[in-house]
């Protein structure tokens, strides 16, 4: 189990190192000159010559990737990098990293749990109720409705709910700045993020967790089961749902990826102050630290994930060793 | 197209014309799928005679109605914030998406064949080397990248499509991988190695043919997730340049006036998006379900 953990933990730290240098190094290709989108259009060539000395912009790329990580001297001659845990200066924000990323991934993070929350048990109980009888109505309600919601993208979804529950019931906000605006409670600002996340999100894994649950239905131990004179309801719930469990658990931790992609997309439709929108905001002034930062800990969060997921599933399943 | 006759049993060649008819008349009875088909073809002919379906030009400014105008029998979708038709600015859009999503998709495809069928016909060190690779992009938040992209590489067509093959083709490849490791312990590979045909032939005339069943249902649902994706790029601003209409930043434009009152401009492409992918769902449903039959 050691191996395990020491390998997984030697291939994030590798995915790690990668991602970093790709990002640093797609931001080299960039038309952006962060000294120019730093002082803004007024600032004279002299004063743009001085911003880039000052910040050792013309530094070599390898020189400033490695002053990034830390292994070289940076811009103020001291060795501090992510390996001393310094995330860098934003050129954006004009502060270091490490003064606003932990408000925004704070707030990103209870979005996506709140959904979460909501999402796995609903996923658990149509998933099981449309797997366990294949081909009937409920399973073909519940697949179809489940087909249409993963189907419509977020902000289509946004915009649909925008339109029933702000523009024309007025019983919801319409963005959530997550801060007291015109007498809306931050607990009324979340319900419209969370269920547009919640039924993008949902349907993949009502359809993950219903076609586990058709195949554990056909195993001859749950007929073993019937046959012993069980109630339908026992052999679904005793039987059935422990082993269809499996793979769908699975599944929702490795599917998290997908699932920041949704969160960063709900951020945008409901001006949500989390770390995706910062990201974008990041990526297009060519603010490079702050995208370094929050690309890494979207990395760290999905592959400690995968992990995480890999481990409870041979827990789950005893056929499958530790490799 | 998958031929559900000739899927199953593995070692003939597909019998194409006829596998072709045999997916359509199966298909005839999965309803989820037919809808879908039906929703697929209507987008697919909207765009193909969008300049005769379209009442007006769709960057053209309706100066008779003015900007904000709701639905009426001159505009039945009414007009945009710049007063534009936007019934015609969502026909037009359609060839846009219909034109880029499969693209990207056939690019993805592409790649992900030839890394999928490389690693899991030689196995050992190029699988290892190659699903590493694939495991690093996959683990990477799949937006990020998307952003990161366009924004440095600039909007255009070609970029979107370079986007989404890089991110979609290591999906693909992991699941032409595990195909690939099953149907090369078939006969046929055994006797197509024993004829002497080279290790290309094998891969793409013998397995890569083969394993086509799973990879339709994928590609169509992938078609449709790809068309979410220029939506969304759209959506962001990072997607294609103004003023041709493109659905996503149809909606981002109008996003601000939904609020106030004027729902119909965001709706309309919002609507049209999701059905399209709703289709595209549908029919891979379809083609799933009737794959599964037999």
């Amino acid at each position: 189990m050691l191996k395990f953990f020491a390998k997984r933990f030697g291939i994030l730290l590798f995915t790690l190192l990668v991602v970093s240098f790709l990002v640093f190094l797609t931001f080299e290709f960039s038309p952006t000159d962060i000294a120019r989108s730093a002082l803004g259009q007024f600032a004279t060539d002299k004063q743009l010559e001085l911003y880039r000395i000052e910040h050792c912009l013309q530094w070599p790329f390898l020189h400033r990737y490695l002053s990034w990580l830390g292994l070289a001297p940076n811009c103020a001659g001291e060795i501090n990098g992510i390996f001393q845990g310094y995330f860098g200066y934003s050129y954006q924000y004009r502060t270091d990293v490490d003064v606003f990323i932990w408000d925004r991934l704070g707030n990103s993070a209870v979005l996506a749990l709140v959904a979460f929350a909501v999402i796995a048990p609903l996923s658990i109980i149509l998933g099981v109720a449309a797997g366990m009888r294949e081909g009937s109505t409920l399973d073909r309600l519940v697949s179809l409705f489940s087909t249409i919601t993963t189907s419509v993208p977020e902000f289509g979804t946004g915009a649909i709910l925008l339109t029933i529950f702000v523009v024309w019931l007025k019983v919801l906000p319409g963005t959530a700045p997550l801060e007291d605006s015109g007498g809306w409670s931050i607990a009324s600002q979340m319900v419209l993020p969370v269920a547009t996340l919640t039924a993008y999100y949902l349907g993949y894994l009502v359809r993950m967790v219903r076609a586990s649950m058709v195949e554990v239905m056909t195993r001859p131990y749950i007929r073993t089961a019937v046959l012993k004179g069980l109630t339908f309801q026992a052999v679904v719930i005793k039987h059935a749902m422990r082993n269809a469990l499996i793979t769908p658990f699975t599944a929702i931790l490795l599917q998290l990826n997908f699932l920041f992609t949704s969160v960063v997309v709900v951020e945008a439709v409901f001006g949500f102050p989390g770390f995706g929108r910062m990201l974008v905001q990041a990526s297009l002034r060519g603010d490079v630290a702050t995208v370094e930062a929050a690309s890494l800990f979207a990395v760290l969060v999905v592959v400690i994930s995968q992990v995480m997921g890999d481990f409870v599933y041979m827990l789950l399943n005893p056929r499958i060793r530790f490799a | 197209m998958s031929a559900p006759t000739s899927a199953t049993s593995g070692g003939k060649k597909a019998k194409s014309q006829v596998g072709w008819w045999a997916t359509i008349r199966l298909l005839r009875e999965s309803p989820a799928g037919m809808v879908g088909a039906g929703i697929v073809v209507f987008w697919c002919l909207v765009a193909i005679f969008a300049p005769l379906l379209a009442p007006y030009a769709p960057n053209a400014n309706q100066f008779d109605v003015g900007p904000v105008a709701s639905p009426s029998f001159q505009h039945w979708l009414g007009t945009d914030d710049q007063a534009r038709d936007i019934l015609s600015r969502i026909i037009f859009g359609s060839r846009i998406v219909l034109t880029i999503a499969p693209l990207a998709t056939l690019c993805a495809y592409v790649v992900g064949c030839l890394i999928g069928l490389l690693a899991g016909y030689y196995r050992g060190w190029v699988d290892t080397l190659l699903m590493q690779v694939c495991n690093i992009i996959l683990s990477f938040p799949v937006l990020i990248l998307y952003v990161i992209i366009m924004v440095k590489f600039g909007p255009s067509a070609l970029n979107i499509i370079a986007a989404v093959t890089f991110v979609a083709s290591p999906q693909v490849a992991r699941l032409v991988r595990s195909q690939t490791l099953e149907l090369r312990e078939r006969e046929y590979v055994a006797a197509a190695k024993m004829r002497g045909e080279s290790a290309w032939y094998i891969m793409l005339v013998e397995i890569l043919p083969n394993a086509r069943g799973p990879l339709i249902v994928d590609a169509c649902l992938r078609t449709g997730y790809t068309a979410i994706t220029i939506g969304l790029l759209g959506f962001l601003g990072v997607g294609l340049r103004p003023p041709d209409p493109d659905w996503g930043g149809m909606i981002k434009d109008t996003y601000g006036f939904l609020l106030g009152g004027q729902v119909h401009m965001a709706l309309a492409p919002a609507f049209a998006l999701s059905s399209l992918v709703v289709g595209f769902s549908l029919l891979a449903d379809g083609l799933r379900e009737i794959s599964l039959r037999d």
